[in-house]
């Protein structure tokens, strides 16, 4: 038998260079990798801050500034239509109805979000019923000192905004009495309940929406047709319903089946076992994929104008065909722009979902 | 003391009998949602009377009148709405086909990139996670056609990206592979290697079984099927051909043509969905216990045997009912196709022929049903291969 041969000494780790070394250059194959990663690195990222920033025009009041070679993205173009994309057309001395809008919104929020802080069942109540009739009247207006504002009339991000609560608010209520209804042991519930839920997952937003516009009306009695707004909230809603269900049905499935048994045995109802005891669990257990479901209705809210609502995209879309900011790089800039946007929005709440997991988590993590 | 309750049937009809309970619920429940279906029918009844709207599926076979940009089969403005009905459907089958196959390559590339140890290489797979997650279909699609595609040169402009391979506002252009004479042997070379290949792989494996002997069966049968085509396409004279396209002042001649919109649709479908399945993908994968590939190891399987058979299969069981929900989305968000424009079932059905003949019910019925049916159809057949895949516990 023979020694083992001695082992050089480790890698010094503090270097810049031994963390090279381990991490970019360890092997033949790795090397060649991360050649390649910084090609395309360098295809891509110098490119796009020269666009955004380094060759992009900052100041001017009108499209000439932003004409001639070498010119990268418009940004005046975003300043001058600002409110374009955040308000649509609602009348501009009515705007400080939704900027209240917006900041109520925003302060019931916050306290929602922090796990720690007190009084959540008010809270919720606080989000999900008061807080949309308050922003209801506020914003479509017809009453004393508030002229009404037709919907036709809203646009931009308000109605990203809108289109996106009122799916949340709806989904969550209608989701989890759906999910109750799909684990129901009544035979009929029950069947009623996967219909509902799986006709909803079966077919496209789009499809739902053109559903809502053109053939929701053709189902109401004459006289009575909702707007178009509306008739698409309906349409979001109930889709979004259908996505929330299966989520809180996950949740419901995690809970041990004494939780119920001992409920029951404890002379609870159904509806006492399901509210004090199963979905207080159930419910935080999927904050993460309810949140990533509002995400993907944040997304969704987009559709809304294939069917002729302006959202903040549509909004956009809009403005590229404005004569006075005809611009060749304005489509870039436009979505560069809505993009931002969008991701700021989804990527905080993917980093509240995180969080959240983590903060579940940390008791079963070793 | 009260008397002990018993459950069911021995209360007789009284409300606290839980039985009757439940039945008197459903009923109600029922009798409510007839209610609103008998009251929505009669409504939609009157109003189609009172707008003069025909209804019936008899429309399907009238001529449409329209002309669509990209047909699959023969198509003419003379055809039918029927016609129409299948071409959009075979427009949506083709994006979603070719989605699913491109987004499932490059999202496993992204999910293993993410695990890589290579730090530039992971990170650069992050980001485009996060940033291909957190941003609309609809606006990236948008770029796609709107910002990039449309704006390309015309024809006589065009960018050569590589020989025969064109890029302009009138779409990607592409050779034309044209088979000559001589190309049956190609194909039955090729059927015969699969054939011979999956009798191969069968064969070694009930060997291995019985005697434990081992036969490189995967690398013979890839032997196989590259050898063998490759020498009938030698033998037979290369019968193929690539028809370049010639470039002219306003369009291209010869060729293959990919419109615009395809293209914009495909790539923003594929690099969309690769990254959720890049995050399927990298779950799946981190799963799988790190003592499993310690335990192959330990075994004295080969690295790429532990892949193969250790790791690989276990991963997929998780990856695998995830993988299914974003197959189906894709093909659901395939319908997005009417805001660029390209003729999917939505545009050509769902638009156009719902504009054409006003009739909203019959049209979103027929539309829904086909994605319904597309929905079943993928779910039972993914349910199948997962059934098949599934870790059986004893």
């Amino acid at each position: 038998m023979s020694a083992i041969d001695m082992m050089g000494p480790p890698q010094k780790s503090g270097s810049v260079l031994g963390w090279l070394r381990r991490n970019l250059f360890s092997s033949i194959g790795n090397t060649v990798l991360t050649v390649i990663a910084a090609y395309l690195l360098w295809l891509t990222v110098p490119p796009l801050l020269n666009f955004a920033i380094f060759d992009a025009v900052w100041t001017g009041d009108t499209r000439e500034a932003c004409l001639g070679e070498g010119k990268g993205a418009c940004w005046p173009l975003v300043w001058a239509n600002f409110d374009q994309f955040i308000y649509g057309r609602y009348p501009a001395s009515e705007i400080w109805r939704v900027n209240i809008v917006f900041a109520l919104g925003f302060i019931a929020l916050v306290p929602m979000l922090i796990p720690s802080a007190p009084a959540k069942r008010f809270n919720v109540i606080l989000l999900l019923v008061v807080y949309p009739l308050i922003a209801l009247v506020l914003l479509a207006g017809d009453r004393p000192g508030l002229p009404p504002v037709p919907t036709s009339e809203w646009g931009g991000l308000l109605v990203t905004l809108v289109v996106a609560v009122t799916g949340i608010v709806v989904s969550l209520p209608l989701g989890i009495v759906l999910a109750l209804g799909r684990r129901s042991s009544m035979p009929a519930i029950r069947m009623l309940s996967i219909i509902f839920i799986e006709f909803w997952r079966g077919v496209p937003l789009v499809t739902v929406l053109f559903m809502a516009s053109v053939m929701l009306p053709l189902f109401l009695p004459e006289g009575l047709s909702p707007d178009n707004l509306l008739r698409c909230l309906v349409g979001v809603a109930l889709f979004s319903s259908a996505y929330m269900a299966e989520v809180v049905r996950g949740g419901l499935q995690a809970i041990p089946a004494g939780q119920y048994e001992a409920a029951r045995a404890a002379g609870l109802s159904y509806w006492q076992t399901m509210g004090l005891v199963v979905l207080p669990q159930a419910l935080r257990h999927v904050i993460p994929g309810i949140v990533n479901t509002f995400i993907g209705l944040f997304k969704d809210t987009t559709l809304v104008l294939i069917v002729g609502i302006f959202d903040i995209l549509g909004q956009v879309r809009a403005q590229l065909s404005d004569p006075n900011w005809t611009v060749p790089q304005g489509a870039l800039t436009g979505y560069l722009f809505a993009g931002i946007v969008f991701w700021i929005f989804c990527f905080g709440m993917s980093q509240y979902s995180n969080f959240m997991e983590r903060r579940l988590n940390a008791g079963r993590g070793r | 003391m009260q008397k002990p309750v018993k459950r069911g049937s021995g209360m007789g009809i009284s409300w606290y009998n839980p039985r009757v309970r439940s039945i008197a619920y459903q009923a109600g429940v029922l009798a409510a949602v007839i209610a609103v279906v008998w009251f929505f029918t009669a409504t939609a009844q009157e109003n189609l009377e009172r707008l003069n709207i025909s209804t019936g599926f008899g429309f399907l076979d009238t001529t449409a009148g329209f002309g669509i940009i990209q047909t699959l089969i023969p198509y003419t403005e003379q055809s039918s709405y029927g016609r129409a009905f299948l071409v959009g459907l075979l427009n949506t089958l083709s994006v979603a086909v070719i989605g699913i196959v491109l987004a499932t390559m490059l999202g496993f590339v992204v999910g293993v990139a993410r695990l890589s140890r290579n730090w530039l290489v992971a990170k650069i797979a992050a980001v485009y996670v996060e940033v291909m997650r957190n941003i609309p279909l609809l606006l990236q699609l948008f770029f796609w056609y709107f910002a990039v595609l449309r704006p390309l040169p015309g024809p006589a402009d065009s960018i050569e990206a590589l020989p025969g391979v064109f890029l302009s506002n009138r779409g990607l252009i592409l050779p034309d592979p044209v088979l000559d004479a001589g190309a049956g042997l190609f194909f039955s070379a090729l059927a015969v290697a699969i054939v011979a290949g999956y009798v191969l792989v069968r064969w070694a494996r009930a060997r291995q079984r019985a005697t434990g002997r081992l036969f490189p069966a995967l690398r013979v049968t890839a032997a196989l099927i590259v050898v063998l085509p490759l020498l009938a396409w030698a033998v037979g004279g290369t019968p193929f051909h690539l028809e370049y396209a010639t470039r002219g002042a306003f369009d291209f001649s010869g060729g293959v043509r990919l419109l615009p919109e395809f293209v914009a649709l495909v790539l923003g479908l594929t690099l969309y969905t690769a990254a959720f399945i890049g995050e399927i993908v990298r779950a799946g994968i981190q799963s799988v216990d790190r003592g499993q590939a310690e335990a192959a190891a330990a075994l004295g399987l080969k690295d790429s045997t532990t892949l193969r058979l250790v790791v690989v299969p276990q991963a997929l069981r998780l990856i695998v009912p995830p993988l299914t929900s974003q197959i189906l989305n894709l093909t659901k968000n395939s319908s997005l196709a009417v805001a660029i424009a390209y003729p999917d079932l939505v545009a050509v059905f769902a638009g156009t022929v719902l504009n054409q003949t006003g009739q909203a019910i019959e049209v979103i019925a027929i539309t829904m049903a086909v994605y319904l049916t597309l929905s079943l159809a993928t779910s039972l057949a993914m349910n199948w291969y997962n059934a098949r895949i599934a870790f059986r516990e004893r």
